[in-house]
């Protein structure tokens, strides 16, 4: 059973959205798509300042059986990428949700947020999928 | 649903991952596929491969059979036990199927043991029972076997100790242990081959359904670490060996493929299905061949990426990340010829990639000057 915190955001997509005080939100994927996914050895981070909409290919992470895209939960602005993830990016199989962040985002409808899916109905997601 | 092998629901208590693969339902890992990896490069692992197709092939016409059927000569084969790998091919000359023979003996005529690849065996059953239509040869499909493959440095040793059980039935382990590579024993009811897909020390095993998932638990109880097909793939990637399927396939001759020293073109008498067609491949000289690449930049090669190279386009067959090596390696089907450097389409980026001869890997150690 995969581990889905209640204080964030999710997509049908398997991304996790967080607010930061600042008003940033930041980006990963779930615990289930890592756990999919498998060992993750390459992620292909946006550069800074690249402008997404929403459900954009936003990052590729990669594991050793494949690759797949993550996709932007919100439109927005690239404000900050994960460094860490180029050396280690087996983080985000260890910490998903912490020190395995992808980016952050400047939305540019924080709004928008709203239609995101809670941890409840995410949840549904995965058991509709079968987890 | 699938098909299932007779350790399904063992691996569904271990917590594998399962996937479909050739119409099977088999597990690809069960924790972390890099540490699965790393144990049969260090220690040992056990995978089950009892989805790929074993066929007995006896009767005086059985060694004729063969040598029509196979592009490797059977008759490299002659004491009881030894072993042979080699292409099956259609008659323009493509690889219908990659397989071992083993030869088991002699009684009431020569007796043979094939092991295909599971996606491609009722296929490879219907062609091979075609060409045996006006044979005295009897086909029998080992069904009711169940096929473990015990991989890495301390295979030898864990198996010593699965055989001192004594679930084999009668037959001295001693027998199985001091074979030599590409050479097997049968040991009661257990057929034990010291071949592999790792580029490690292994042992492969058929045994009766019912022993396998009592051996299997056995070799966890002894530090034997479960390993799925994900561990499998990048194993053999890595040992440069080819998959079915995704670097070679019906449309690609042996030569293309990285397999001519599995062509036995001598003696020229034998009229092998596809020879033909090989000779005319021979004549002119390949146009393409496979190769390995270690990639330069970082990212990961996969099956279906462009090559470009100076003589010309090819493409990736099989990309992974090496965790050996702790870098991307592929194997690629490219102009004859091509060495140096190239570049491969990743995505749309240009990423550089060295052109290398495999293996990457043999027993542990990396074969690539870095």
């Amino acid at each position: 059973m995969s581990e889905i915190p209640g204080d964030l955001r999710y997509t049908k997509t398997h991304e996790w959205v967080r607010v930061l005080p600042d008003g940033l939100v930041e980006v990963g994927i779930t615990d289930h798509a890592q756990h999919a996914l498998g060992d993750l050895v390459f992620v292909e981070v946006p550069e800074a300042g690249r402008k997404v909409a929403a459900r954009d290919p936003l990052a590729v992470v990669e594991s050793v059986k494949a690759a797949s895209d993550v996709y932007s939960p919100l439109a927005g602005e690239v404000m900050a990428v994960n460094g860490g993830l180029a050396s280690e990016p087996e983080r985000i199989n260890r910490e998903p949700y912490a020190s395995g962040w992808i980016a952050r985002l400047r939305p540019s409808d924080a709004a928008a947020l709203s239609s995101l899916l809670s941890a409840a109905d995410y949840g549904k997601v995965l058991e509709a999928e079968g987890e | 649903m699938g098909r299932r092998t007779p350790l399904f629901d063992l691996h569904h208590c271990l917590g594998a991952r399962l996937i479909d693969f050739g119409g099977w339902e088999m597990p690809v890992n069960y924790g972390s596929q890099i540490e699965e990896h790393h144990a049969v490069r260090r220690s040992a692992g056990v995978f089950d491969v009892s989805h790929m197709g074993i066929l007995d092939v006896r009767g005086p016409d059985a060694q004729g059979l063969l040598e029509v059927l196979i592009a490797n000569d059977v008759r490299k084969l002659r004491s009881r036990g030894k072993a042979l790998y080699s292409c099956m091919l259609n008659p323009s000359g493509g690889v219908l199927d990659d397989l071992i023979v083993y030869f088991l003996g002699e009684d009431s005529g020569p007796r043979f043991r094939v092991v295909v690849n599971a996606g491609t065996r009722d296929r490879d059953l219907a062609w091979i029972r075609e060409q045996a239509r006006e044979r005295n040869v009897t086909l029998t499909e080992r069904t009711e076997l169940a096929l473990i493959a015990l991989q890495g440095p301390a295979a030898a040793e864990r198996l010593r100790e699965l055989l001192a059980a004594g679930r084999h039935g009668p037959g001295d382990p001693e027998r199985a242990l001091g074979l030599k590579s590409f050479e097997a024993e049968t040991l009661g009811s257990w057929f034990i081959a010291r071949t592999g897909y790792t580029g490690e020390d292994g042992f492969e095993i058929a045994m009766p359904s019912a022993d396998a998932p009592q051996a299997w638990r056995a070799l966890n109880a002894r530090g034997v670490a479960s390993c799925g097909l994900g561990a499998r793939d990048t194993l053999r990637l890595e040992a440069g060996m080819n998959l079915y399927g995704q670097d070679m396939d019906e449309s690609t001759h042996p030569f293309e493929s990285g397999l001519a020293w599995t062509v036995a073109l001598e003696p020229g008498g034998r009229r092998f299905i596809g020879r033909s067609a090989l000779e005319a491949v021979l004549a002119e000289g390949s146009k393409r061949e496979l190769v390995g690449l270690v990639l330069e930049d970082r990212g990961v090669l996969r099956a279906h990426q462009r090559v470009i190279a100076a003589g010309g386009e090819g493409l990736v067959t099989s990309g992974t990340f090496s965790p050996t090596l702790e870098r991307s390696i592929a194997l690629a089907r490219v102009p004859a010829g091509t060495r140096g450097r190239v570049q491969v389409d990743v995505r749309g980026k240009a990423l550089m990639a060295r052109v290398v001869k495999p293996p990457f890997v043999r027993h542990g150690r990396s074969l690539i000057s870095t």
